[in-house]
């Protein structure tokens, strides 16, 4: 540990995370720090040119309102968004989100991400608030965008790449900074900054997903999204909410390809073996979670319900029938030579769909040679993800804006977390589901300029004592250390009754999670008896994972990921707990309180208390504005 | 759907303090081999198979053969990405080969003006307005 430099690097506005919220809060702190003579500093664990969920690309932007045209209005997405989450969301998020959206989508054109457009110039829509687009490189153009603007400083704004954040630095009820390492080189880092912006995305791996050899890896929201966001802000004693609000997605079955153009454009249709559209056998089942489940468009957790009940059923495989979508578009067409033309045209974007954003599933289809015009493709749910940003809705409590909050969800600045000078976008706050990519960086667009406005209102530097400096570097980099005191005792380097390795760190942590909370193997069902069990398994690993070992930097990184799920994952547990209900069955379901009760149409929040070390379950009440 | 490296192609980007695909790999599993001056994925089971170490290969040394658990063999899907467009050819397991383009983007690269030629319009930090704004929402003339 001696070998290892201490960097220290001061700021006003430190940006932890390098994804779409990331890229939108150092395009628009830009601006603002430059008028008032601020500094920026951006940290990314990895490249930002393909860093975060949107690094493979997106064949779609998901939020787009169109206000320009008339099509939509800001009213109409909160509705939706609150119908589609059960009647839990935040009105003064989702509006406040969806009031600058289309300003994003319209700068993102302008930086050259191709969209599509009709014969009139309007933008194609996949679906009523989706657009499509040639997303290759999506990510590629934001992150120059934001790396230009942080240019724009000069020696005020810099982006730091390859060093892992993972713990707050708080100075009483204040948080002043991070603390990480380089995964590249001995370096410890830590950060000082006025305010510090929680942009580090969602958590995978906290389930077991449903491939366990090499596929593993493809799970749907991306492998390296760990729960960094979540850590962050539960550590430095933020109240959290939604936590129980996981996401479910159903995907194109083991590669997890998208389904939306599918669903939505092609207007396609899923069954059962039998040929049942089981969304028109078994609609009735939906009134049972009206009003909810009879509104249009059905939430998705419904339609996931629906699903899972004829898997339960035994009626499976599941299946998009993609040729009778195509067939039928085909169909309507009556000139020959113009039908033989748009099924080019409907191949071609079927198959850039997938090449855009999930090329593994363009790689499954050739590997079962499946033409998706001649034949169906398996659909299926795939395991929990945490991610607020899509249809989840888990994330740190944050302060609404002061012209649309209720007087309780404001206090101060837009996007604060409960704690002092900690502020959180896209997959880091909660309660305002439906950003995705657009919403995403719209919403660090919103929190950054708030957060500099905290800066502009509490100028004075901030102070992190030597001592405490110390303790960080001590504990952070205690895996190497561990790792060094025991490697000699066995003759394998993972096996040893001294340590853990991080990688079974997780296997067990997965374990826990399936088969106690929910998972995929116990059809997503679970309850008290079984959630307390897990809890209990779970203080073991909290005590474990103090024998965390690593033998590399990278290996660090990994022991401190599985970490940051071990967090997420018992907050987690707390708030299903906590919720005597069943609201949301096509993402779990609590088999002791099987049906959704009105005394629980509030927000479920959690907060763990930095000083006792204790937890605090809230009820937080839903307001209309 | 793993990424893996072909010997033969792979020049270790030349001895550079970073290969390209080091350098770019989101999980950072990309890493050289010193002693044989190869890059090699260090954890298959962990990669994303996002293709960002295949588009950006300099020889072209790296592809991905599908994921052993669940796809049969005899497949591929290789990108050719240039600075507008990319190309892709997709090989299916019987051997039927289809190929398709699509564009990537409509600006050349490096030459982003981030405020993309709108003005701001306030500069109150509390005002609701954000950078280009109203200008870039497109609601008035």
């Amino acid at each position: 540990m001696n070998n290892f430099e201490t960097i220290q690097i001061e700021t006003d506005l430190l940006i932890l995370g390098g994804g779409m919220a990331a890229c939108g809060a150092a395009f628009e702190a830009a601006h603002w720090a430059k008028q008032h003579n601020m500094r920026v500093t951006l940290v990314d664990k990895a490249a930002m040119e393909r860093s975060g969920a949107v690094a493979m690309g997106l064949s779609a932007i998901n939020l787009y309102l169109g206000l320009k045209n008339g099509k939509n209005t800001v009213e109409d997405y909160v509705n939706y968004v609150k119908t589609d989450l059960m009647g839990i969301a935040r009105d003064d998020l989702v509006a406040n989100i969806a009031r600058h959206v289309d300003s994003s989508v319209h700068l993102f054109e302008k930086w050259g991400l191709p969209i599509w457009k009709d014969d009139e110039g309007n933008y194609v829509n996949e679906g009523r608030w989706q657009i499509m687009i040639h997303g290759e490189s999506y990510k590629n153009i934001v992150s120059e965008a934001a790396k230009n603007a942080l240019k724009e400083l000069g020696n005020n704004g810099q982006y730091i790449e390859r060093v892992f954040i993972t713990e707050p630095i708080m100075n009483g009820d204040r948080c002043v900074g991070a603390a990480g390492f380089s995964v590249r080189e001995n370096k410890f880092y830590i950060f000082k900054a006025k305010a510090v912006l929680d942009v580090m995305g969602g958590a995978v791996h906290v389930f077991r997903p449903r491939s366990v050899g090499e596929g593993l890896g493809r799970s749907w929201y991306p492998p390296f999204n760990s729960g960094a966001s979540a850590y962050f802000t539960l550590k430095s004693g933020a109240e959290m909410t939604c936590q129980e609000v996981r996401f479910v997605p159903v995907r194109f079955k083991d590669s997890y390809g998208p389904v939306g153009a599918w669903f939505l454009l092609f207007k396609a249709k899923a069954t059962n073996a039998k040929g049942e559209d089981y969304m028109v056998t078994r609609a009735s089942e939906l009134e049972k979670w009206a009003p909810y489940g009879t509104a249009k468009p059905t939430p998705a957790n419904l339609r996931n319900y629906l699903m899972m009940l004829e898997v339960e059923a035994g009626n499976g495989p599941i299946y998009m029938k993609t040729d009778d979508a195509i067939k039928e578009i085909v169909a309507n067409i009556p000139d020959e030579k113009e039908a033989k033309r748009k099924l080019k045209e409907l191949e071609s974007e079927a198959w850039e769909d997938f090449l855009d954003m999930t090329i593994s599933q363009a790689l499954n289809w050739a590997a079962h040679n499946i033409s998706p015009e001649e034949m169906p493709s398996e659909i299926a749910a795939c395991e929990p993800y945490f991610i607020s940003s899509h249809s989840g809705a888990s994330g740190a409590w944050i302060s609404g804006p002061e012209d649309l909050a209720p007087a309780d969800k404001f206090w101060g600045y837009s996007n604060m977390t409960t704690v002092k000078g900690l502020f959180a976008a896209g997959d880091a706050s909660g309660a305002s589901s439906h950003k995705f990519s657009s919403g995403s960086f719209t919403e660090g667009r919103i929190a950054a300029k708030s957060a500099l406005a905290f800066c502009s209102d509490n100028p004075d530097p901030v102070v992190v004592g030597d001592a405490h400096i110390e303790e960080l570097k001590q504990r952070i980099l205690q895996p190497l250390v561990t790792f060094e005191e025991h490697k000699d005792y066995a003759n394998d380097a993972d096996v040893n009754p001294n340590f853990i390795k991080p990688r079974m760190f997780m296997f067990r942590l997965q374990k826990i999670m399936d088969e106690y909370a929910g998972g995929t193997s116990v059809g997503f069902k679970t309850s008290k008896a079984l959630l307390e069990k897990g809890l209990e398994f779970l203080q073991y690993m909290k005590e474990d994972a103090e024998k965390l070992a690593a033998s590399d930097l990278n290996e660090l990184m990994r022991c401190w990921e599985n970490v940051h799920r071990m967090w997420q994952a018992e907050s987690h547990i707390r708030t299903i707990l906590f919720r005597e209900e069943t609201r949301w069955p096509g993402y779990y379901f609590r088999t002791d309180f099987p049906e959704m009760k009105e005394e629980w149409k509030c927000f479920a929040n959690c907060k763990w208390d930095p000083e006792t070390g204790t937890w605090e379950m809230l009820k937080r009440e839903i307001e209309e504005i | 759907m793993p990424s893996f490296v072909i010997n033969e192609k792979c020049d270790g980007c030349k001895a550079q303090d970073r290969t390209a695909c080091q350098y770019i790999c989101p999980n950072d599993l990309m890493i050289l081999d010193k002693d044989k001056n190869k890059a090699y994925n260090r954890a298959v089971d962990m990669c994303w198979e996002c293709y960002s170490c295949v588009k950006i290969c300099p020889t072209q040394a790296i592809e991905v053969r599908g994921y052993a658990d669940f796809m049969p063999l005899g497949a591929s899907v290789q990108p050719m990405r240039s600075t507008d467009a990319i190309m892709w050819a997709v090989k299916f397991r019987n051997q039927k080969v289809k190929r398709f383009k699509f564009p990537i983007r409509t600006t050349p690269e490096g030459t982003i003006d981030p405020a993309a030629g709108f003005s701001t319009g306030t500069d109150n930090l509390k005002d609701t307005h954000l950078r280009t704004e109203p200008g870039s929402l497109g609601t008035r003339p």
